[in-house]
């Protein structure tokens, strides 16, 4: 489904794109192809959800927000409410069941610094399960380039 | 948060988050970008190309460009591998961890003994367990006497995927981007 130009593209445009007047015609000239055959492929890997997006990756605490990594032991016959409850918060970024007797992962990111806390709160109260809140303390690296 | 890194508090204006809400989703794709961007929010697109690179300098962007997904790409096998080592040793160890190309991510975060004895994050995806199985060991032999235990957590459901979203600029208070 994915050419050698798509390769190309998505092994070579992970980060780096420019700031300037024409930046596709810049990273276009990097990778051996003409602007406007870019925007195109761009436009098609972001339409069949082979790119989530194109553009900026945002630092939420570098905005003054705060972002935590939380996880709970859920039984099994009551995963689907709790998972539906979790859910409902708009501030929960991403959720993914994981095989261990912590078995319910999210992230919970506001741009309020105390709304965090109230939410995991609020997920302890309503649900009667504890809440492991594990907010990073360090950050050792960002820099996967996913080989396509 | 302690982040090693000299992330200033960064100080953004309405016009920065007006910017960064104008972007979450992506840069136009249109061959001048930056004046699109410009043109939609009213600005000079000489400051907007500027507010850009004080963007990235400051550390608000991490990296500018193709945001894969990792399922498209044929990465299933998404394992979270956690490790407890020494308090004392572990930017130290982070650091060789993190530098791994396997590695997409790598945190510190606090243990919950007695059920959660784990202070070392690191995110692997790979194409399938074996190969995650295979980087866990890799991790295991780098750090040595220092991994006290170690444990792998896959993924078996996506519950909620809607990424990071921030408030758009001030008058709206706490309230959340469309999408």
């Amino acid at each position: 489904m994915l050419d050698e130009t798509d390769r190309a593209i998505i092994n070579g445009a992970q980060g780096g794109f420019p700031v300037c007047e024409r930046p596709y015609a810049e990273l276009a000239a990097r990778l051996g192809l003409d602007e406007a055959e870019l925007l195109e492929r761009l436009q098609r890997l972001l339409d069949d959800g082979v790119l989530d997006r194109f553009g900026p990756l945002y630092r939420a605490e570098a905005m003054g927000g705060t972002v935590t990594l939380a996880a709970m032991a859920v039984p099994a016959e009551r995963f689907d409410e709790v998972a539906r409850f979790v859910n409902g918060y708009p501030e929960v970024a991403h959720n993914y069941r994981r095989d261990h007797d912590l078995n319910m992962w999210f992230v919970v990111a506001s741009d309020r610094p105390r709304r965090v806390k109230q939410v995991l709160a609020a997920i302890e109260a309503a649900t009667g399960l504890k809440v492991y809140n594990m907010p990073r303390r360090r950050e050792f690296h960002l820099g996967l380039r996913l080989e396509a | 948060m302690n982040d090693p890194a000299p992330l200033c508090v960064a100080l953004l204006d309405d016009t920065d988050r007006a910017l960064i809400n104008a972007t979450q989703a992506g840069l136009p794709l249109v061959p001048r970008p930056y004046h699109a961007l410009a043109a939609q929010l009213g600005l000079d697109a000489g400051e907007v190309m500027a507010r850009f690179r004080r963007l990235q300098a400051t550390g608000v962007i991490r990296r500018l460009g193709a945001v894969p997904n990792h399922y498209r790409l044929g990465y299933t096998a998404n394992g979270m591998s956690v490790w407890d080592v020494p308090d004392d040793r572990v930017a130290e160890l982070g650091r060789a961890v993190g530098a791994l190309d396997f590695v997409s991510h790598c945190y510190e975060r606090p243990r919950h003994p007695p059920r959660w004895p784990y202070n070392l994050f690191a995110m692997i995806h790979a194409r399938s367990r074996d190969e995650v199985e295979d980087r866990v060991a890799q991790i295991a032999a780098l750090l040595g006497a220092a991994d006290r235990g170690h444990a792998v957590l896959y993924s078996t459901a996506i519950l909620k995927k809607t990424g990071l979203r921030i408030a758009p600029p001030a008058a709206g208070g706490g309230r959340r981007a469309a999408g």
